[in-house]
């Protein structure tokens, strides 16, 4: 068989598998929208004077009712909604006057480097100190490991923000405190921001280590004369990586989220401070570019994962079931 | 009770009876109560709750000061034996704020995991009793809700509804709906396989009562450790939401607003910032604790 046939012949059937996850994300999709579309129609009052903003004059409200066809039925007015919003308008913010589109541009590569770079200390932390507490089970390692990880999940993120930024910025003067700029605007806030996942990450790699450290083909490796550092490394922390993908991947949509809280604090220009100030003023428009390009974003993160957990685990068929 | 019973008394030909055959019945809930009261970590986090609760009823009996008494000329004054905590800028007693704060966080806690207890179970029951366009439906519709990640769905509300604390009470009862129902969802999609469904059935039970006195009860457990991890992470919500000036409106001493309040004066009062942040933490790990513990004791299985 000529080597490109081979390709995809392997390759087709995760190619469809790929497709048939994109294929279940639509309705989702579809589902957002409609309730990013119906914000502006639940919101009690006229969405034509919402859209245009509370400085509005009543000239400027009407001439939004016509070019938004706010006059005319829901379904009418969804299908032209969306029509815009494929073409890439999302209309404009009632503050600024601005098109959405370029408030958003200017706020999300904040936003993604935040969350990469707390995602990244979330992933190095999480699965080092679960795997070495895993390891060393029961050792003062995993105990304080654990009791910290366990702090991570209860502890506010804003308060721990404003604690890093108390000791590291305003008492040692490390870092600087607010704003973004070079790197080292953003070491504390993505702290902030991925301590909670690191802990939650930790916990579920530690149990997930445990359950593979006990199994028969571990022992094997033992008694074959492996290093502990091989059985670790190369027999169980591949296939203890599986439940951590999971945790991974919606640990990644909590970010997003977070990463509302944590850009207020440190008073960081990302999506999540847009939002807020969005709602604070009333800014509509505004308001569902953001909840919009958020939660594609997070549907975007599950269907990489899904797609990884075929590269982790090959006991995942992307066939029928 | 051992030698009670006949069993024990060598009869010839008679095999006796396996000791403590007549010891009083254990239910699963005396069970799972003796098993949450040997456990030392749930314990503490239980008598913390209880304690919280015991602040929040009698606020205005431990509180020293008025939570909304201004004293300007005591302004941002640190700890000290008079104002336990220090004040804060309008010269508040932080101390008093916070007792205070434990009464509305504890009281958005509860309503907002009830509120998303009521109607997740419903729908976790119906959808996963009568499955079919049904569960279907209201499956997608969960998808959604999911699909705006953690806070962010809470936030979505707010936008609707508007800022305010009563509104938070929905948001985070709204948002802890997906979690109950899928939980109770997946409980009746195997109880409802059980013969004595079957046998309810057969003698004529309807279906709300087969959900309500059959599939109900044998779902609780879970449901109970999910009901009381929620209080955790719906103080946590209420307090991000009112953090962010969604929430709680000045002067009410919530703990978020509180912490949003010091952040200004982070440099040269940053007491003001500190305490609420602990009262928070302590909360959210008792209830959390005792989630922990109640899981462990009712079902160790169990992955919720």
């Amino acid at each position: 068989m000529p080597p490109v046939y081979l390709l995809t012949y392997l390759l087709a059937p995760m190619l469809r598998y790929i497709l048939r996850r994109l294929l279940y994300m639509i309705p989702i999709v579809f589902g957002v929208s409609i309730v990013v579309f119906l914000i502006l129609h639940l919101v009690p009052g006229d969405p034509a004077r919402l859209v245009a903003g509370p400085d509005a004059t009543l000239e400027d409200v009407e001439i939004i009712r016509s070019s938004l066809g706010l006059d005319r039925p829901l379904p009418v007015q969804y299908v032209s909604w969306m029509g815009s919003l494929l073409h890439g308008d999302l209309g404009r913010s009632a503050r600024t006057h601005r098109p959405v589109t370029h408030e958003l541009g200017l706020t999300i590569p904040a936003t993604v480097e935040l969350t990469l770079a707390a995602m990244a200390i979330a992933v190095f932390i999480g699965v080092g100190a679960g795997t070495i507490a895993a390891v060393r089970r029961n050792s003062f390692f995993d105990y304080s490991s654990m009791v910290v990880a366990l702090m991570g999940v209860c502890t506010p993120s804003f308060w721990l923000g404003l604690m890093l930024m108390l000791v590291f910025a305003v008492k040692l003067d490390l870092f600087p405190t607010i704003g973004r700029g070079g790197l080292d605007h953003l070491v504390l806030p993505a702290v902030t921001l991925g301590a909670g996942a690191a802990a939650i990450i930790a916990r579920v790699t530690r149990s997930s280590m445990l359950e593979v450290l006990n199994m028969d083909y571990i022992r094997t490796a033992h008694a074959k004369g492996l290093t502990a550092q091989t059985v670790v490394l190369r027999h169980a922390v591949k296939n203890a990586f599986i439940p951590v993908i999971t945790v991974i991947g919606l640990e990644f949509g909590y970010l997003l989220a977070g990463a509302v809280v944590t850009e207020t604090v440190f008073a960081y220009p990302g999506v999540g401070r847009l939002l807020v100030e969005a709602i604070g003023y009333r800014d509509y428009p505004v308001i569902q570019g953001s909840l919009l390009l958020l939660a594609l974003q997070f549907a975007l993160v599950n269907l990489a994962v899904d797609v990884l957990y075929v590269f982790f685990d090959p006991r995942i068929s992307y066939g029928t079931k | 009770m051992r030698g009670k019973g006949p069993g024990n008394k060598a009869v010839p030909g008679v095999l006796p009876l396996a000791p403590g055959y007549f010891r009083k019945p254990r239910s699963l809930w005396s069970d799972a109560w003796r098993r949450l009261l040997r456990n030392p970590v749930a314990m503490t986090g239980g008598v913390i709750a209880i304690l919280l609760v015991a602040v929040a009823l009698g606020a205005r009996y431990v509180a020293p000061y008025d939570p909304v008494a201004q004293d300007l000329a005591n302004s941002l004054a640190s700890p000290s034996p008079t104002h336990l905590a220090g004040t804060d800028v309008h010269g508040r007693d932080i101390f008093s704020r916070i007792i205070y704060g434990t009464a509305i966080s504890l009281r958005i806690g509860f309503l907002g995991m009830l509120l998303g207890c009521l109607i997740g179970v419903t729908l976790g029951l119906a959808s996963g009793y009568y499955g079919g366009w049904l569960d279907m439906v209201i499956m997608r519709l969960l998808d959604v809700q999911l699909a705006f990640p953690g806070l962010l769905l809470a936030i979505c509300i707010i936008a609707v509804i508007g800022p305010g604390l009563e509104n938070v009470i929905v948001a985070v009862g709204i948002f802890s709906v997906p979690m109950f129902a899928r939980v109770t969802r997946g409980q009746v999609l195997s109880l409802k396989q059980q013969d004595y469904v079957l046998a309810a059935r057969m003698m004529g039970a309807q279906d709300g009562r087969i959900m309500i006195r059959h599939l109900l009860p044998n779902a609780l457990a879970p449901i109970l450790v999910i009901a009381t991890l929620r209080i955790a992470t719906a103080i946590l919500t209420a307090a991000s939401l009112s953090f962010l000036g969604l929430g709680a409106q000045p002067p009410t001493p919530e703990w978020g607003a509180m912490l949003s309040d010091g952040r200004q004066y982070l440099t040269i009062a940053p007491h003001v910032a500190t305490t609420p942040g602990l009262a928070i933490l302590v909360t959210v790990l008792s209830f959390n604790l005792l989630g922990d513990g109640l899981r462990d004791a009712l079902d160790p299985r169990l992955r919720v």
